[in-house]
C-alpha cells in the first residue's frame, strides 16, 4: 500500500512539474515584450529595460526557466506590477470569497444531486426519473453567469431578499459577507448539480441490483435502510470522485460568477489581471488553481484507500 | 478489408435509426433550425444588427421588436440571430481544431510507447486547469481576437479528445486484424489511419459533439468577461455582457441571447447523448 501511495505521489509531482512548465510556456509565448505591454504605450525605453531586468526577461529562456523553478521552490509566486505586492499575498487577500463561494456551491449542488440522483435510480424509468434526466441536461446547458443575472433580477432587484452585488464593504460582518454569497453560490450550485446527479444515478443503478441489496431486502430490512445503508454506501466512491473534481472545476465557474456579482475573489483578480496584462498574477493564479486540482485528485485517491476496503494495492 | 463497413452488410437506413431515437432527432432538428436561422440571418432579420435608433432604446418585446431593443435601440431579435453566426462558428472551429490536435496526439500516444509517456503527462497537466481559466490565460498570452479565442478553446479541449483516442487506440492496436495487417507488412501510418482511426469514428464523433457544446459555453463566458472577442462584435456572450447593466430594467436584452445559448448547448448535448446510444450500444446509457 505504501508503494501505491508513493507511486501516486510521484505521479502527482510529475503532473505538477508539467503544469509549471506549461504555465511558463503560456506566459512566455505572449507576443511582444511583456515589459513593454505591462508598462503601456507611454513608457520610455529605459523604463522598459529596467523592468526587463527586474523580471529577468533579459536572460535566455532556459535560464529564465531555471530561475522560475528556483523561485517557485522557495514558495515565491512573483510580484504583481500593478498591485505592487507579492502575488501570493494578492491571492490570499482574495481567497475568502472564492473559498466560501466554492464551498457553498458544492454543498448546494450535493444537497440537490444526492437525493434526486438516488430517487431517480430507485424509480428508474418512471416519470420522476425521466424528468430528472431531462432537467440535468438542461441544467448543464445553462451558462452560470446568465443564471446569476436572472437570480439577481428576481431575488435581488424584484424581491429585494438578497444584495445585488459586492461583498458588503471592508467593515461588513461575517454574516453580511456570507449573505452576499447566497445568489452566486446558488447559480453555481444549480449548474454543477447536473453532473453529480447523473453520476449518483448511474452509480446507484450499478449497485441496486447487486446480490447484497437483494439479501438485505430478503431478510426484511426496511427500504430506506436498504437504499441508504447498503446501496448508497457502495455507490459512494464514484460520487465522491465527481464531487471532488467538481469542487476543483468550480473555480472556473467562480471566475465568471464572481464577475457577475462583483465579488472581490480570485476569479475577479484573474480577470482584471488579464485586462491589465499583469502576467505575474495570471501565472500565479494558474499555478495555484492547477495545484489545488491536482491535490484534490490525489486526496480523492487517498480517500479511496480509507473508505473502501476493496481498494488495496 | 476496408469494405467491410460500407458494403454488403444489411443495416437499416441511417434516417430510420435516427428517427427511432427521440432525443437524437429532437436535438438534430433544433440545432439544424438554429444553424439555419443564423445562416439565413440576412434574409430573416427584420433590422440590420447594428442599426442604431436611440429614440427606441430599451423597448420591451412587441410585434415591432420580437425580442425588444437594447440600450442603443438595436433590435435584439436581429442581433440574436446574427450573433448565432459567430457563436456557432467559434464553436465549430474550436471543435475542429481540438479534433485535429487531439486525434493526432491520442493516436501517436496510443501507438508509440515512447511518445505515450510525454503525451500522457501533458494531457494530465492540461486537464488540471479549469477550462475557462486556461482559455483566459491563452487568450491573454496570444492577444484577444476571434482567431485567438478559437485557438485557445481548441487547445483547451484537445486533451479531452486525445484521452479518448489514446485509450481506444491502446485496445484496437492489440486486435487480431491489426496484427494481421502488421504481419502483411502494412506500414504503421497506414495502419493508424486506415485500420485504427476508422474504428474510432464513433467515440470521436460523440466526444466532439460534447466539446462543441462546452466550447460554445466557454466562448460565451469569455465574451461575457470581455477577454474574448471585441465587445462590439455581436456574439451571445457579448450581448449578455452589454445587457448586464439593464437587469431589472430591460431584462429581455440578456434573457434572449441566454436562451439562445441554452437551446444550442442543450440540443448539442441531446445529439451527443443520442449519438452515443446509436453508435455504441455497449457504452453506458445510464450516464
Amino acid at each position: 500500500m505504501s508503494r501505491y501511495v508513493l507511486q501516486r505521489l510521484l505521479g502527482m509531482l510529475t503532473v505538477m512539474f508539467t503544469v509549471v512548465t506549461i504555465v511558463f510556456i503560456i506566459v512566455r509565448v505572449a507576443p511582444g515584450d511583456p515589459a513593454a505591454v505591462m508598462l503601456g504605450p507611454d513608457a520610455t525605453p529605459a523604463d522598459i529595460e529596467v523592468l526587463r531586468v527586474r523580471l529577468g526577461l533579459d536572460q535566455p529562456l532556459p535560464i529564465q526557466y531555471v530561475y522560475f523553478l528556483a523561485q517557485l521552490a522557495r514558495g515565491d509566486l512573483g510580484h504583481s506590477i500593478f498591485l505592487d505586492m507579492p502575488v501570493a499575498s494578492a491571492l490570499l487577500d482574495r481567497a475568502e470569497p472564492t473559498f466560501f463561494l466554492t464551498l457553498f456551491a458544492i454543498l448546494i449542488a450535493s444537497a440537490i444531486a444526492l437525493p434526486v440522483g438516488i430517487m431517480s435510480a430507485y424509480r428508474r424509468g418512471g416519470l420522476f426519473d425521466q424528468s430528472v434526466t431531462t432537467l440535468t441536461v438542461l441544467a448543464a446547458s445553462i451558462p452560470s453567469f446568465w443564471l446569476g443575472l436572472i437570480l439577481i433580477q428576481v431575488f435581488a432587484v424584484r424581491l429585494g431578499w438578497f444584495p445585488v452585488a459586492g461583498y458588503g464593504g471592508p467593515d461588513a460582518s461575517f454574516l453580511t459577507r456570507m449573505s452576499h454569497l447566497v445568489l452566486p453560490a446558488t447559480a453555481l450550485g444549480v449548474v454543477s448539480s447536473a453532473l453529480i446527479t447523473r453520476f449518483t444515478r448511474a452509480s446507484m443503478l450499478d449497485v441496486l441490483n447487486d446480490d447484497y441489496v437483494r439479501t438485505a431486502r430478503s431478510k426484511g430490512m426496511g427500504e430506506l435502510r436498504v437504499v441508504m445503508k447498503h446501496a448508497f454506501k457502495n455507490a459512494l466512491i464514484p460520487v465522491l470522485t465527481v464531487i471532488g473534481l467538481t469542487a476543483a472545476l468550480l473555480v472556473s465557474g467562480a471566475v465568471v460568477t464572481e464577475t457577475v456579482f462583483s465579488l472581490p475573489g480570485v476569479g475577479n483578480l484573474v480577470v482584471s489581471a488579464v485586462l491589465r496584462r499583469d502576467y505575474p498574477v495570471i501565472q500565479g493564479a494558474l499555478l495555484v488553481i492547477a495545484a489545488i486540482y491536482v491535490l484534490i485528485n490525489f486526496g480523492i485517491d487517498m480517500l479511496y484507500l480509507m473508505i473502501d476496503p476493496r481498494v488495496r494495492y | 478489408m476496408a469494405a467491410v463497413s460500407s458494403a454488403g452488410v444489411d443495416t437499416p437506413r441511417i434516417s430510420t435509426l435516427i428517427l427511432q431515437r427521440r432525443t437524437l432527432a429532437i436535438g438534430l432538428a433544433v440545432i439544424a433550425t438554429i444553424t439555419l436561422l443564423a445562416v439565413l440571418a440576412p434574409l430573416i432579420a427584420p433590422y440590420a444588427p447594428n442599426k442604431l435608433s436611440i429614440v427606441n432604446r430599451l423597448k420591451p418585446p412587441s410585434t415591432t421588436w420580437f425580442f425588444g431593443t437594447d440600450e442603443f435601440g438595436r433590435d435584439v431579435f436581429s442581433r440574436t440571430i446574427y450573433a448565432g453566426q459567430l457563436s456557432l462558428l467559434v464553436g465549430a472551429a474550436a471543435t475542429t481544431l481540438a479534433a485535429v490536435v487531439g486525434i493526432t496526439l491520442g493516436i501517436v500516444a496510443g501507438f508509440f510507447r515512447k511518445a505515450d509517456g510525454v503525451v500522457s503527462r501533458i494531457i494530465d497537466a492540461m486537464m488540471a486547469f479549469p477550462d475557462i481559466l486556461l482559455a483566459i490565460a491563452l487568450v491573454a498570452a496570444l492577444g484577444p481576437s476571434l482567431a485567438t479565442v478559437i485557438i485557445a478553446l481548441g487547445i483547451v479541449y484537445a486533451p479531452r479528445l486525445a484521452r479518448v483516442v489514446r485509450a481506444s487506440t491502446l485496445v484496437i492496436r492489440e486486435l487480431p486484424y491489426v496484427e494481421a495487417a502488421r504481419a502483411l507488412g502494412v506500414p504503421t501510418w497506414r495502419i493508424m489511419t486506415r485500420h485504427v482511426l476508422r474504428n474510432l469514428v464513433s467515440p470521436i464523433l460523440v466526444q466532439a459533439t460534447f466539446i462543441f457544446a462546452y466550447a460554445m459555453l466557454a466562448e460565451a463566458g469569455l465574451s461575457f468577461l470581455g477577454v474574448g472577442v471585441s465587445p462590439e462584435v455581436p456574439t451571445w456572450g457579448t450581448m449578455i455582457a452589454s445587457g448586464r447593466q439593464y437587469v431589472g430594467q430591460a431584462d429581455w436584452v440578456t434573457i434572449f441571447p441566454g436562451l439562445a445559448i441554452i437551446l444550442t448547448v442543450l440540443s448539442l448535448q441531446l445529439v451527443g447523448d443520442g449519438l452515443r446510444d446509436l453508435l455504441d450500444p455497449r457504452l453506458r446509457k445510464d450516464l
